[in-house]
């Protein structure tokens, strides 16, 4: 792990003795953890190839218990990193060697639903598919639907910005969470938004929402449930060349049509999916499109039509129609195994998020393999098509030595390569320690330098989920002095950090 | 009048507000100028004209992104999106005509900065659910960029959430990029007569509970005329009939209900947006609460003329109540009251905004001086 975490306080460590009974006085019996044995189990996330057990672990039950934590690591100087699930796969509940991991697992009831205003208060702990069972049976879901949804909590989702396939017509976490109650970096209990659409003042809930625990810690959601539509129907599109898919994808959106979700597979992707699920993909072909379509039925069938006319326009040889939920359900098994079954044809592998313009797909694919041959490590393509959001999933032997650090050069190259087309490093995983030293090259350092204000202005201590999301901030105090100094710089445009 | 500056490049735009940083100066942003009469009048300060950040600079239909200078006149960007089939999901609208002036002066930037939405915004999202990315410059002068030109995004703290609806309180938007979408192919109003406000509210949020997927939903109460419930339906021809159907499955019995052609439909759309129903002479609000409170806040009201849009969340309020009565009102209802309009005696007494509680007026302080540690943009204005 060449990653640079912030370095461990002696000082803390030596006291772990007291702090852990300094949070036993505040949450009472087994909800310290302290023995190593214990402590294992929480030492990485999804992003595996990290690993550092926490100095403790403290699992609350309240917010009141939560705030307390809080107040007391913060007035004595001790690092928190919280977790939801530990679903993230960019390591944002990575924990730190003389830091309290807080786990949000126990916060795990819904609180209220509102058929009225349509909303659904939940604690942290709940996970994101728990939210839509709770109120299937009225006819409502919550949209937002990250592949991890039975294990990820609504906490997890709220602080990674979560999203899932469905995002292109319904939005990610942002667009469907209207409050939160939150404990400030200090201690303090504080609501931002509430059952109203929009709220009176600045936006902060906004920009808690995908902060990744670097600014609060979210205690209770309140979030938007819609009306289920009548129907689903999903189409499998088969290619002989990837551009001819791309330009298929741009021509259903140039139509007017927004599909509820629309991914794509390569041929690779495609393989390992056929032969961990036998879904019925076709083999030969070069690029694959599921399009779910939803809504009244006569919506569906008249879409249907039209992308089907669309994907004959640009030389699909194959457009099925799923005749029944089964059959949709198979188009879907493909692509949501598409992570086991890339486990199936290598001993590990390595998930990637970047985002891109969609019209610059060919050329990307292109270029990644052209990486893959550089690497000599295989690689298998999933995308988000509709919203430009690629998934490459890096093939690798971890037993086989220098090919984890290959595996991460490949990636970093991918991400770099998805900011040099004008996309982004992450379109739904988050930063987290995983692409924090690559912020600088999908930001300048003045970019960068308001980041790091907003930090300082939640959390100036640096206490909560340091070494997360920002490179580089080492203390507030001297991003304070240069900004009383910025109208005099000389040479504003230089690093300064 | 205002002293007023207008900077034509980001360097120079940078180099002002480094100056006033410097000099303990305040200045006010300031686009087409449609929303002046909003909050404390603040004669005099200096007030910085951003129209020459003006031009769209980038726009791939089938992408669904959109870059603008902030500058740039709503009313280009939505005949120009317009002419691709797509349009700006959020509703945006000019204020001129809520203060009897005409349209065509608001720009893109003070749109997203004052973060205005529409009657559409019940299902196509506000501002902040728009604004993908932007370039600013903050209170000190420095230039900077955050969220990108793609629409799908975590890298880094979501800043364009936080400048939307920050009524140019943090930076001086310089460039946005938003998300566009496309224009239904056809649109279909239902004006439901005679209903009292709670039957109102009841059948609002059951037909945005439904499968009808209504895309706007706004009540206006029996004054002159019949009380009328509009309901829009955006779609496909096909979706459209069909959610027709689902509706009026759940009109009650016996109730009228009319078919608005286009033309009726848009003015009454445009009613809703403006609030035209409203007396002028008495101060408007803007009301955000719980819809299942909506009945219950206007049946408390003395002396005032209102109407519900976003299926009864958003109450315009036109009232001599208590501006401090009124924010209790909005704030125990579980919302929050804004002053929209009003003479300048009553704006220069009351805020605006409504005051937020304790604990998050302090985070807030926090972020403003994170974007602005002169206090150059606290011009007194909110």
């Amino acid at each position: 792990m060449t990653l640079t975490m912030p370095t461990p306080d002696p000082a803390v460590l030596e006291r772990r003795a007291d702090i852990a009974a300094a949070l036993r006085a505040i949450v009472p019996g087994e909800a310290v953890i302290d023995a190593a044995a214990e402590l294992r189990p929480f030492e990485s996330d999804g992003l595996t190839a990290y690993r550092q057990p926490p100095m403790l672990v403290v699992l609350p039950e309240t917010t009141a218990q939560v705030a307390a934590i809080v107040r007391w690591c913060h007035d004595n100087g001790v690092r928190v990193v919280p977790r939801g699930a530990g679903t993230s796969l960019s390591g944002g509940a990575l924990p730190l060697a003389d830091g309290v991991l807080l786990g949000l697992s126990r916060l795990n009831r819904i609180l209220h639903v509102d058929y009225v205003d349509r909303v659904v208060v939940a604690q942290p702990g709940v996970t994101n598919l728990a939210i839509t069972q709770a109120v299937d049976a009225e006819g409502f879901y919550y949209a937002p639907d990250p592949s991890s949804q039975i294990a990820c909590t609504i906490g997890g989702n709220v602080a990674e910005n979560a999203g899932g396939v469905h995002c292109l017509k319904y939005g990610v976490t942002t667009n469907n969470v209207l409050g939160v109650e939150f404990v400030t970096p200090q201690g303090d209990v504080a609501r931002l938004g509430g059952s109203t659409l929009e709220h009176g003042g600045l936006d902060l809930l906004g920009l808690v929402v995908g902060s990744e625990g670097l600014l609060g810690i979210v205690t209770e959601v309140t979030v938007r449930i819609l009306p289920k539509p009548e129907s689903v129907s999903a189409m499998l599109i088969g290619f002989g060349e990837l551009e001819d898919a791309g330009r298929c994808v741009a021509d259903i959106i140039a139509a007017g049509i927004i599909p509820a979700g629309m991914e794509m597979m390569d041929r690779p992707a495609v393989h390992a999916a056929e032969a961990f699920v036998g879904a019925g993909y076709p083999l030969d072909a070069e690029a694959l499109l599921i399009v779910e379509l939803d809504g009244p039925q006569a919506e569906c069938d008249v879409l249907v039509g039209r992308v089907s006319e669309i994907a004959k326009k640009n030389a699909a040889f194959l457009v099925r129609v799923a005749a029944n939920a089964e059959e949709r359900s198979a188009f879907w098994a493909g692509r949501k195994a598409a992570f086991p079954a890339a486990g199936r044809v290598s001993p590990d592998y390595y998930c990637m998020d970047g985002t891109i313009p969609r019209r610059k797909l060919p050329d990307v694919l292109a270029r990644i393999r052209a990486l893959s041959d550089d690497h000599g490590l295989g690689v298998i393509n999933v995308f988000h098509a509709g919203d430009g959001n690629l998934h490459p999933l890096i093939l690798y032997d971890a037993n086989e030595p220098g090919q984890l650090e290959r595996a991460e050069k490949f990636g970093e190259d991918i991400l770099t390569l998805c900011v040099e087309v004008g996309g982004v490093l992450t379109g739904e995983h988050g930063v987290g320690v995983e692409k924090r030293d690559l912020m600088p090259t999908m930001f300048s350092e003045a970019d960068l330098a308001q980041q790091k204000r907003i930090k300082c202005a939640f959390d100036p201590k640096l206490l909560l989920n340091p070494g997360k999301m920002i490179p580089e901030l080492h203390r507030c105090a001297e991003l304070g002095r240069m900004h009383v100094h910025a109208g005099k710089l000389p040479f504003p445009e230089l690093p300064r950090f | 009048m205002n002293d007023r500056v207008q900077p034509t490049t980001t360097g120079e735009l940078a180099a002002l507000l480094a100056q006033a940083t410097r000099d303990g100066a305040t200045l006010a942003l300031r686009g087409g100028g449609s929303k002046d009469r909003i909050g404390a009048p603040v004669p005099d300060v200096r007030t910085v004209d951003m129209r020459a950040f003006a031009g769209v600079e980038d726009y791939d239909p089938p992408e669904l992104v959109l870059t603008a200078g902030a500058g740039t006149p709503l009313a280009d960007i939505e005949a120009l999106v317009a002419a691709e089939g797509q349009m700006l999901a959020f509703d945006p609208f000019d204020h001129g005509p809520l203060f009897r002036a005409a349209t065509g002066a608001a720009t893109i930037g003070g749109v997203i900065a004052a973060g205005v939405s529409g009657p559409r915004r019940l299902s196509g999202g506000a501002a902040r659910d728009h604004l993908l990315g932007f370039e600013a410059v903050t209170g000190d002068g420095r230039a900077f960029k955050a969220g990108a030109k793609v629409v799908k995004n975590v890298t880094g703290f979501d800043l364009p959430k936080l400048v939307a609806g920050s009524w140019g309180r943090l930076a001086a938007l310089t460039r946005v990029t938003l998300k566009v979408v496309p224009r239904p192919e056809n649109s279909l109003t239902l004006r439901v007569r005679g209903l009292d406000p709670p039957a109102a509210v009841s059948l609002m949020s059951q037909a945005a509970g439904s499968p009808a997927a209504i895309a706007a939903a706004a009540h206006v109460p029996a004054g002159d005329g019949e009380a009328a419930t509009l309901l829009r339906l955006d779609g496909f021809d096909a979706s459209i009939a069909a959610r027709r159907a689902t509706l009026a499955a759940i009109v009650p019995a016996r109730v009228p209900v009319d078919v608005l052609d286009d033309g009726t439909a848009n003015a009454a759309w445009r009613d809703v947006r403006y609030a035209t129903s409203l007396p002028t002479e008495a101060p408007l609000w803007r009301v955000l609460l719980p819809a299942r409170q909506a009945s219950a806040f206007v049946a408390a009201l003395d002396d005032s003329a209102w109407l519900m849009d976003w299926a009864g969340g958003l109450l315009w309020v036109a009232t001599n109540t208590d501006a401090g009565q009124m924010r209790v009102a909005a704030r125990e209802a579980g919302g929050h009251a804004m002053l929209v309009r009003a003479d300048a005696a009553l704006r220069a007494k009351v805020p605006a905004l409504h005051p937020p509680a304790t604990a998050v007026a302090a985070l807030e302080a926090r972020v403003r001086h994170a974007f602005d540690p002169g206090n150059v943009f606290a011009s007194g204005r909110f």
